[in-house]
């Protein structure tokens, strides 16, 4: 047990899970999101189409990043969950009723427009929960022993509010990019239209949220202003990121973009844990207070180094399955 | 008057959960059956297996939507609800949980994506495998979710250490003493509610002329395996039941409106149970037999309510009800299972009108009788979360106050209610839409059958006013 640190390994492997969730998850919906703005009726088939056959699986990490807090890191959970408790009802309600749609949009015809903004909705609803969500880690929770002692909506701030939008913002762009990949014709040129504007409003939201965090949490401030740190590579990164994203947009490329804000995706996701780091419930409890039994950890370690190449071998072989461009007669309607 | 968000929270577990196991328990047994139709159509190529799996395909996938939705909620009411309990009990609950969600969840979503729409995509043999890989996983998936749910009545394997569970044993608690009989049980319950609305559909269509050729091989495979599963679990029941009897006196005591321990108890068969007077009202009993049944002798010492204080007592009368309602639905389920496989026996199905009407009235009656198993179980199970460990008052959520609960409460009625609705009314929709036909002669496949779902598609927008019901 003293050779290598279970707890590190854990933080690695749920690091990625919630990774692997915010891509896959956030582009389809980021799909659902951009759903009103579709040119047409056709468009929003295809747009949904797009995600049918892989929406289940992205929404699975989902699952997995809960449950495996609960085994990897209990205090975690039974603090997120009790104090985000009304937040996380917004999520999961918008989480139904974005999932349901996918089987009763296309079996509808009179209520049709019902489950498109159900669709809509709910995923604008369970985006902005994340983001508020993200918004509520950085603050910091109210705890005694293992348990949240604050009050119902204490998550519920400015600051929260903002980095909800952020990430309703973030998953559109996440949604355009897969939809130029994903689809042709006026869907595609609608696609190319919207992503530059969205590029801009998630690089406001980006100004916005690097001034105001340091401002919302002495933590982050002290990681960032305290020490010269290799922590400005991200920043920087990130507008070289964006400004190649957007000439590859303006080159009409459909597969880069997309590459290229899943990329942006990375930059704020390890930022955002390089600056919170050690902690995994601020203000006072590192990753290793909060973590479950060395034996529980082990135990669920070995099955999950033999299962996640396969699982990530499966999921690959069926994204390459529904490959390429999505023609007419795919999916449920056409 | 003063909210109790102890009270609420256990109504608002007990309605998600009960509204998520709906669901799994039909698609268990549902994606078995369009593994062995794929197989079927796999080695025969006969158009009859491709439509039939086509067709129940659809309502699987509608189905399954809905379990997958609602199962979400279920994997964040243990921390939003239940922190204490998910806090101290995580060491062995939070890798049984992840087992799930890697061995099972992403194999079920990820095949279920090639298996509705991967037809044309990839080489029928991979078509099968993905409809293999999504029955197996449903079976994976409720193993686990009965070992986490078998330990919290028979918990093994653990030792509590600064408050907390602490696993000293992986295979002691996770093969407690009671998840082979609650597992076994549970398969077979799935089986038999996805045989009985297999059945009942394609008696419904039979009784209306549709879809003979399909239909009928339907509910001849259909009853058949019920006329094995049904008996058979009533062994298996029986066996459970014995096994409680064992590990949980108290909650057998409750099944059987016993406050007294004696020798040679009576068998109630009706009475209403007073938790008050700690008393029964208007008993009917046979003598003896149910010594008889619980102990095997007829003199048997079985134990009573009253070997417990008050505090330690499932509320009985949920109890005892719920499990004759099961038991009644049971007895039901094997007549007309055996009846039915009579007369496929005798080729005399299309003959039977009546026996064809009972079939179809049968589709709900499975999914009430498992509820009322869980309300058995689970409030037999009260007030204990962990049996014998840690009470469900111990364990809800310090921070929750009565309104928050309240109105998360009301929230999850009211989204569960629009899901439901909208969900028969489609369900609805695609049945009487029915399979695609099956050309007579059974003639090599025609290019319009290369678009499975505009087939089925087509006439399932019909509005539903114009449904032929």
């Amino acid at each position: 047990m003293e050779l290598f640190d279970l707890t590190l390994i854990w933080i690695v492997i749920i690091g990625i899970g919630v990774f692997m969730y915010v891509l896959m998850d956030g582009f389809d919906l980021g799909v659902g999101i951009l759903f009103p703005f579709a040119p047409s009726d056709q468009a929003r088939d295809d747009l949904m189409n797009s995600v049918a056959p892989v929406w289940d699986g992205n929404e699975t990490w989902l699952i997995l990043g809960g449950a495996g807090l609960l085994a990897a890191f209990p205090m975690v959970y039974a603090v997120f969950l009790p104090a985000l408790y009304i937040g996380v009802f917004l999520l999961l309600a918008g989480l139904i009723f974005r999932g349901v749609a996918f089987e009763f949009r296309f079996k509808a015809r009179n209520s049709r427009h019902w489950w498109d903004r159900s669709f809509s909705i709910g995923s604008t609803v369970a985006a902005f929960a994340q983001g508020a969500v993200v918004g509520a880690y950085i603050q910091g929770f109210e705890v005694e022993g293992f348990s949240y002692v604050g009050g119902a909506f204490d998550w519920l701030t400015p600051f929260t509010v903002m980095t909800g939008l952020g990430v309703v913002a973030g998953y559109a762009l996440l949604g355009v990019t897969w939809a130029i990949l994903k689809t042709e014709g006026e869907t595609r040129d609608w696609g190319y239209r919207m992503a530059p504007r969205l590029l801009a409003v998630v690089m406001g939201f980006f100004v916005l949220v690097s001034i105001w965090t340091p401002l919302a949490s002495e933590h982050v401030s002290e990681r960032w202003f305290g020490q010269v740190s290799a922590l400005w590579a991200f920043p920087v990164l990130t507008v070289v990121v964006a400004a190649w994203v957007l000439r590859k947009l303006q080159q009409r490329k459909d597969g880069l973009p997309f590459v290229g804000s899943m990329a942006l995706f990375a930059l704020f996701y390890f930022g955002l844990l390089a600056s919170m780091w050690p902690y995994a419930v601020p203000p006072e409890h590192t990753f290793w207070d909060a973590a479950s039994d060395p034996g529980s950890q082990l135990f669920l370690l070995l099955g999950v180094l033999f299962l996640l190449p396969i699982i990530i071998g499966y999921t690959a072989w069926s994204y390459w399955v529904f490959r390429g461009k999505l023609r007419s007669g795919e999916g449920y309607g056409h | 008057m003063e909210l109790d968000p102890l009270l609420l929270s256990r109504i608002q577990f007990a309605f998600v959960v009960s509204f998520h196991a709906i669901f799994p328990v039909f698609t268990i047994g549902l994606a078995s059956y369009i593994a062995v139709l794929e197989t079927l159509y796999y080695r025969s190529g006969r158009p009859v297996y491709l439509r039939l799996s086509q067709f129940w395909t659809k309502v699987f996938a509608l189905v399954f939507g809905m379990g997958v939705v609602s199962g979400i909620v279920m994997s964040f009411q243990f921390g939003t609800n239940w922190s204490i309990f998910s806090y101290q009990a995580a060491n062995f609950f939070g890798p049984i949980l992840s087992y799930e969600v890697v061995t099972a969840f992403f194999l079920e979503a990820t095949f279920l994506g090639v298996l509705l729409f991967g037809r044309n995509k990839v080489p029928p043999g991979a078509h099968l495998f993905a409809a293999c890989m999504v029955a197996v996983g449903t079976f994976i998936s409720s193993f686990w979710i009965l070992a986490a749910n078998s330990w919290m009545h028979t918990p093994g394997g653990v030792e509590i250490v600064d408050g907390a569970v602490t696993v000293t044993s992986w295979a002691d608690a996770i093969f407690n003493a009671s998840l082979p009989y609650r597992f076994a049980h549970m398969a077979l319950a799935s089986f038999i509610t996805g045989g009985f609305v297999v059945a009942g559909v394609s008696a419904w269509y039979l009784l209306r002329g549709r879809h003979r050729k399909s239909s009928l091989k339907a509910l001849k495979m259909s009853l058949l395996m019920l006329a094995v599963a049904t008996p058979l679990q009533l062994v298996v029941g029986d066996l459970h039941g014995l096994n409680t009897l064992e590990h949980q006196p108290v909650k057998v005591a409750a099944m059987e409106g016993h406050w007294e321990t004696q020798r040679g108890a009576p068998l109630i068969l009706f009475a209403v149970p007073d938790s008050e007077a700690e008393e029964n009202h208007y008993e009917i009993a046979i003598p003896y037999l149910g010594s008889l049944i619980l102990t095997h002798s007829l003199d048997g010492e079985v134990q009573g309510l009253k070997s417990v204080p008050p505090e330690d007592r499932p509320p009985v009368g949920i109890v005892f009800w719920s499990f004759r309602i099961m038991v009644g639905l049971g007895v039901i389920f094997i007549g007309v299972a055996i009846l039915g496989a009579i007369q496929v026996l005798r080729g005399r199905l299309e003959q039977s009108p009546r026996l064809l009407h009972v079939i179809s009235w049968m589709i709900p009656l499975p999914f009430v009788a498992v509820l009322a198993g869980w309300f058995v179980t689970e409030v037999g199970r009260q007030p204990w979360i962990i049996y014998g460990v840690m009470r469900a008052s111990e364990a809800v959520t310090p921070s929750l106050t009565g309104w928050m609960v309240l109105a998360t409460l009301i929230g999850y009625v009211t989204v569960y209610a629009i899901v439901f609705t909208a969900g028969i009314i489609y369900l609805r929709r695609v049945i009487i839409a029915g399979p695609p036909p099956v050309p007579d002669g059974e003639e090599i496949e025609s290019a319009h059958a290369k678009r499975p779902w505009s087939a089925v598609r087509d006439s399932a927008d019909e509005p539903l006013a114009e449904g032929r019901s």
